[in-house]
């Protein structure tokens, strides 16, 4: 008896959200394997973890809080990705379009009318993050630099720039040393849903998606970028501007994780500080490729992984658990999707 | 400058090369194969913690190190599993191996965050110590460094002297040709998978037993990433890769005198920058470079699954 592989022509439907489910029991047990090893009850843990994350009305908000930077840095990783670029730099777009915004709000605001305010952090965010990104979009577009590597590399540039400044020359002169920038002034702040964290964040986040998602599918711009991505060579022969679209989209996917940033800034700390770069550009990795790319599918993508990042905070809070697991399923999960996907290309026969 | 400061620097930038070293040995060994695992910086993660946490239960060194090893080797298998195997996509997987990497080291080491356990400690080699300043720089080390002065020729006679060395090149240069002469393309793949694993648990070993011993989160502090891109500056040999990770090694080095000398001459932030910077100078040199030259660079078939025709 032998196993024989065979490809499917079209990819199974079927196989692909079966694959799925299975996926996510797999990482469950997976997970419940690894609470086993440092000594946890999986089923208590898993419990208090599922507490955490839909419990009550605020957890719930709570799991949209962490879900607006994951749209917003999946999107960044998805839009890049449709042309055959790999950004995986969210994490320090994130901190300097965090850095961006938090220019005007400290320096640039006490001169400004305050309805301008909002609008331009946003701006500042957008092209800070933009602009970094544009450096591995340039270095890849001109050169051929691998943009994984270069993108990558300036994340932990970022990261020290950021630190830098908050405990450097921005930090907060009245602080009594405390490691942050001065809380902004009020006018910086994005309005928030009553009783909850959740800010207009969640609104750029959303607005966003479904802008891609017209673009992508329904003009000649997101057409070319698709077939860039998908066959760049009929892409060269049909003589679109391949070096064009990558530094576009490099800037406009950059753009998305700074403002990612900005709203953390502006929308949950008020301040630049630490805590505002925690690794939400990694996981935009993650929801970009368990939505298969797709934008507006991905803001579901982004809530589920967010509940993750929540109940894995109540299980630090609870059971003293690392809050560290909600990043292990999400890893172990990333991999049971990829290898579903398998089942869905290929048909797997045993012949006798 | 006094000799004093030249053994320091010099001393201290091949310290600081040899996680990046045995990371970049490991990963030139996989891409030759044709597999591409970005997910060194994970496999380090967890090589350093399994090292440090196994030596310091057992105050065993030895098996330590051998912890390190086995489990980059695993957690090189299941990156060997759905890429070769499943034919998942390389980058997404060894993406996920690093986050994976990441998340599960910080998980299980948290208790042992700041311990004091066992270390390797300098072992001078007698006679060769004794030349002046290239023996305090270069046999003054600890037993691991020694390990990856042995390493570097071996793997490049490995590499281009030997029979076996020839089969894991066209395996990941042409599958198919490689196939059709009876080299067993999946086999390869998956031993040099594992192989370049374990070097990179080796090179997290070296950072928690050896460099800066102890356990830390997110130790490696991207240094996995960096022997990705000296892999490329290496052109996929063992003797470049040395010279690139004594240029990282370097770097730190200088980064260390400055601190250490208090010279203010570069801010320190932009000191810690530095690695990075140099790293991402370090590809557009090399990749402009390969331009002009037109010189070869990856394995043709680096990052494609091998299928049979008919299979």
């Amino acid at each position: 008896m032998r196993i024989a592989i065979e490809r499917r022509l079209n990819p199974s439907t079927w196989a692909s959200w079966g694959g799925l489910a299975l996926s996510i029991l797999l990482a469950l047990i997976m997970g419940g394997i690894v609470f086993f090893m440092v000594g946890a009850n999986p089923l208590k843990a898993y419990s208090v973890m599922a507490a955490g994350a839909f419990g009550s009305l605020y957890n719930i908000s709570e799991v949209l809080v962490k879900a607006i930077p994951l749209i917003l840095c999946g999107l960044a990783v998805a839009i890049s990705a449709k042309i055959l670029i790999w950004n995986i730099g969210g994490e320090g777009q994130l901190a300097v379009g965090g850095i961006g915004s938090a220019a005007i709000a400290l320096f640039l605001s006490p001169h400004l009318p305050s309805f301008l305010v909002l609008p331009l952090m946003v701006l500042a965010g957008f092209t800070a993050g933009g602009l970094w990104a544009s450096i591995s979009g340039l270095l890849k577009a001109k050169i051929g630099v691998n943009e994984i590597l270069t993108t990558l590399m300036l994340n932990y540039v970022a990261i020290y720039w950021l630190e830098h400044l908050y405990f450097g020359p921005w930090r907060d002169p009245t602080g009594m040393g405390f490691p942050g920038t001065a809380i902004f002034p009020e006018s910086a702040w994005l309005p928030r849903f009553p009783q909850t964290r959740v800010h207009l964040g969640l609104v750029f986040g959303i607005v966003a998606a479904i802008l891609l998602q017209v673009i992508l599918w329904r003009t000649r711009w997101g057409y070319e970028i698709r077939v860039i991505g998908e066959n760049p060579k009929a892409a060269r022969l049909a003589r679109m501007k391949t070096t064009q679209y990558i530094l576009w989209v490099m800037f406009v996917s950059g753009g998305l994780a700074g403002l990612a940033g900005m709203a953390e800034a502006s929308g949950i700390h008020y301040r630049l500080q630490q805590g505002l770069a925690v690794g939400y550009g990694y996981i935009g990795i993650i929801v970009a490729w368990l939505s298969k790319l797709h934008p507006t599918g991905l803001i579901l993508v982004a809530i589920f992984l967010a509940s993750l990042l929540v109940g894995g905070d109540q299980l630090q809070s609870v059971m003293h658990l690392p809050s560290s697991v909600g990043l292990v399923l999400e890893g172990t999960l990333l991999f049971f999707v990829l290898g579903s996907d398998f089942l869905s290309r290929y048909r797997i026969r045993w012949q006798k | 400058m006094d000799s004093g400061s030249v053994i320091f620097i010099f001393s201290i930038t091949i310290q600081s090369s040899i996680a990046v070293l045995f990371a970049t040995l490991g990963e030139v060994f996989t891409e030759r194969s044709g597999v591409l695992n970005l997910g060194v910086e994970g496999m380090m993660l967890m090589g350093a913690l399994s090292g440090f946490a196994v030596a310091y239960f057992s105050h065993s060194l030895f098996l330590g190190t051998l912890t390190s090893l086995v489990v980059g080797g695993m957690l090189a298998l299941i990156h060997g599993f759905f890429t070769i195997s499943l034919r998942a996509n390389q980058v997404v997987c060894g993406l996920a191996l690093t986050i994976l990497g990441i998340g599960l080291s910080s998980f299980l080491g948290r208790s042992i965050i700041g311990r004091v356990g066992e270390r390797f400690v300098p072992f001078p080699i007698p006679l060769l110590r004794e030349i002046p300043i290239l023996g305090a720089v270069l046999f003054d080390q600890t037993p691991l460094i020694y390990l990856s002065y042995l390493l570097v020729p071996s793997a490049w006679f490995f590499l281009y002297q030997t029979r076996p060395g020839l089969n894991l090149r066209s395996v990941g240069e042409n599958p198919a040709a490689a196939d059709t002469a009876g080299i067993p393309v999946t086999k390869l793949r998956y031993l040099w998978t594992i192989f370049g694993g374990m070097l990179a648990g080796l090179g997290g070993a070296y950072l928690s037993l050896s460099y800066t011993p102890g356990w830390k989160e997110n130790m490696t502090s991207g240094q996995g990433w960096i022997a990705i891109a000296m892999v490329i500056f290496a052109l996929w040999n063992p003797w470049r890769a040395a010279l690139g990770a004594l240029l990282f090694g370097g770097i730190n080095a200088l980064q260390f005198y400055f601190e250490a000398r208090q010279i203010t001459l570069i801010p320190s932030y932009m000191l810690r920058m530095l690695p990075y910077l140099f790293t991402i100078a370090i590809l557009v040199i090399v990749t402009r470079w390969k331009a002009v030259r037109r010189r070869a660079g990856a394995p043709a078939s680096l990052g494609l699954p091998f299928q049979r025709e008919g299979d």
